[in-house]
């Protein structure tokens, strides 16, 4: 095939793949964060260290207990959203009433007392988790190779994220999280259990980032430090996006993703802080995010 | 209905004291409401009327006495139960959900007895809600969503109604519609606490008043007391 826009199309698609990847975890992640803030009104800056958390199950589990990965994609999140209920129940509960400062803080201290405690254990240098056996491998497309795992990672998040979507915006319990997200009291003095509904709803949150985590294992070593690297990322997503939509938050996550890949062909050099640069660039023009309601 | 019937006690406040954080809103209400009733807090703006439905529902601060819904103390109940002994609360904000359409919004709140009117039913009393069903809870005209908060709780066949300045802004059409459903909720039987500022329309439709004045309960007047205490009323209401 021939060139395109001067450069050879193995290199635009392969980064374009690259960027739909990243833009994937920053999807699952950012839409985690979204839910989150808005039922608990809590900015949940652990959200790196679950995604961490995420993937250190999966792998520990494959070592120690033999636990495979299609059972750790079940197994993890389930066990990272328990952790995530006990913080929910047992500390996150006592600043709703307060600013969302607070909880920003106790987030990221959690966050930093997680990532220290498996950094100290295992070190920094990151373990190896090596793909299934069904997902190795790749197919030629001719225009591009495509590793089929990498496609996996695509379709997966892709298919949690509009189950989530659909959840939300078309379903009964969907709408008890809308109507939580808009007037809790008067939600409750209708007979809905809303302390539940937020512990479920951070519990959801929490294990769509530990999904993620164990996605990434394959193609990210597993390492204590992997969240936090990813997390200003997923925030300036977020903050791109604006904090209220669901569909905004995936939307703008894959977006993000493909417009990075897509710097890393035109100016290699922008790559990591493009996604600023459009945060910038957003917070300017429409504060709000692309997606939020304007005040 | 029989006598005997009338005298079933749903709703039986005593000493109730409700808190806003620091600020002493209710002093001490007593207020008993029999089955089948419709019973009205009058009041001045500030009086307190709409601290006590709320209290009632669990949504003020703090509260402390006694507040006997269906035969069951609720003062110590979290919100969610409450609802579940069979109260519907209409919030004097209306309180629709704007990420709801109108139907989601019918919807929410969960059946807590048998008997509630069904989903045809409802579309039957208030035909604007039918044709506005897919549209979000918000875009209705206010006289809309008026209608909207009072249909929600009909389906959920709660049988004590707290309805908070239900005809407010409203045209004179759609209040004299109001009226006729709530004649129609009174002869199935339902208990009705209505706050209202509109006496005119309260009047025809209550067995008894309560006139609330700086959070406390100062007069309760029935129905043939009308006439002999209007001079009260109008000093406290300034009708
Ligand atoms: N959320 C709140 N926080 C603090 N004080 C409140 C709150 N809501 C009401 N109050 C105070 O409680 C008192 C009673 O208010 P309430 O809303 O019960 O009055 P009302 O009789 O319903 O009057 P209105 O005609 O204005 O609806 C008022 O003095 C009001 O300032
Ligand atoms: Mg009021």
């Amino acid at each position: 095939m021939a060139e395109l826009l001067g450069f050879p199309p193995q290199v635009l698609f392969g980064q374009l793949l690259i960027g739909l990847i990243n833009g994937s975890f920053y999807a699952l992640l950012s839409l985690g964060l979204a839910i989150i803030f808005g039922l608990l009104n809590i900015i949940n800056f652990a959200h790196g260290a679950q995604y961490m958390l995420g993937a250190f199950v999966a792998w520990l589990g494959l070592k120690f207990l033999g636990v495979n990965y299609w059972a750790a994609l079940v197994l993890a999140p389930v066990v990272v959203a328990a952790i995530g209920i006990v913080i929910e129940k047992t500390m996150l509960r006592r600043l709703y009433k307060e600013d969302h400062l607070y909880g920003l803080l106790l987030t990221f201290g959690l966050a930093l007392i997680i990532e220290g405690s498996f950094t100290h254990f295992f070190g920094v240098s990151g373990q190896p988790y090596s793909v299934p056996a069904a997902l190795s491998g790749g197919n030629n497309l001719g225009f591009m190779f495509l590793p089929t795992y990498r496609a996996w990672i695509i379709v997966a998040s892709l298919i949690i994220c509009f189950g989530t979507w659909y959840m939300i915006e078309r379903t009964k319990l969907g709408a008890y999280l809308r109507a939580g997200t808009e007037n809790p009291q008067l939600l409750q003095a209708f007979g809905i259990n809303v302390p539940l509904l937020i512990t479920l709803t951070y519990g959801y949150g929490v294990a769509l980032a530990a999904f993620a985590g164990v996605l990434a294992a394959p193609i990210y070593s597993v390492s204590p430090v992997m969240g936090s690297n990813l997390l200003i990322v997923v925030f300036a997503v977020v903050v791109i996006g604006g904090m209220g939509s669901i569909a905004g938050a995936i939307v703008t996550g894959l977006l993000m993703g493909l417009i990075e890949g897509l710097t890393k062909v035109f100016y290699p050099e922008a790559s990591t802080t493009v996604i600023f640069l459009v945060m910038i660039i957003v917070l300017l023009i429409r504060p709000a995010g692309l997606f939020g309601k304007e005040a | 209905m029989s006598e005997q019937k009338r005298d079933v006690e749903q709703l039986r406040v005593s000493d109730l004291h409700a808190f806003y954080g620091e600020s002493h809103i209710l002093h001490g209400i007593d207020m008993k409401v029999n089955r089948g009733e419709l019973v009205t807090l009058l009041g001045r703006n500030g009086s307190g009327r709409s601290t006590t439905l709320k209290s009632i529902m669990n949504m003020v601060g703090k509260r402390t006495g006694s507040i006997m819904v269906n035969g069951n103390e609720t003062v110590g109940m979290p919100a969610h139960q409450i609802a579940h002994l069979g109260v519907g609360f209409c919030p004097e904000e209306r309180g629709i959900f704007s990420s709801l359409n109108v139907e989601e919004n019918l919807m929410l709140p969960p059946t807590v007895r048998s008997g509630g009117m069904s989903l045809d039913e409802i579309y039957e009393m208030f035909p604007n809600l039918y044709e506005r069903r897919m549209s979000p809870g918000t875009r209705l005209s206010g006289g809309e969503q008026q209608m909207l908060a009072m249909a929600r709780i009909l389906r959920t066949g709660a049988n004590l109604l707290l309805l908070d300045e239900i005809t407010e802004g409203l045209a004179p059409v759609i209040v004299q519609t109001l009226g006729e459903v709530l004649l129609k909720l009174k002869a199935k039987g339902l208990t009705i606490v209505l706050v209202e500022q509109n006496f005119r329309f309260a009047a025809p439709l209550a067995d008894r008043h309560y006139l609330m004045e700086h959070g406390s309960i100062v007069e309760e007047i029935a129905s043939h007391e009308l006439e002999e205490k209007m001079d009260l009323l109008n000093t406290y209401l300034g009708v």
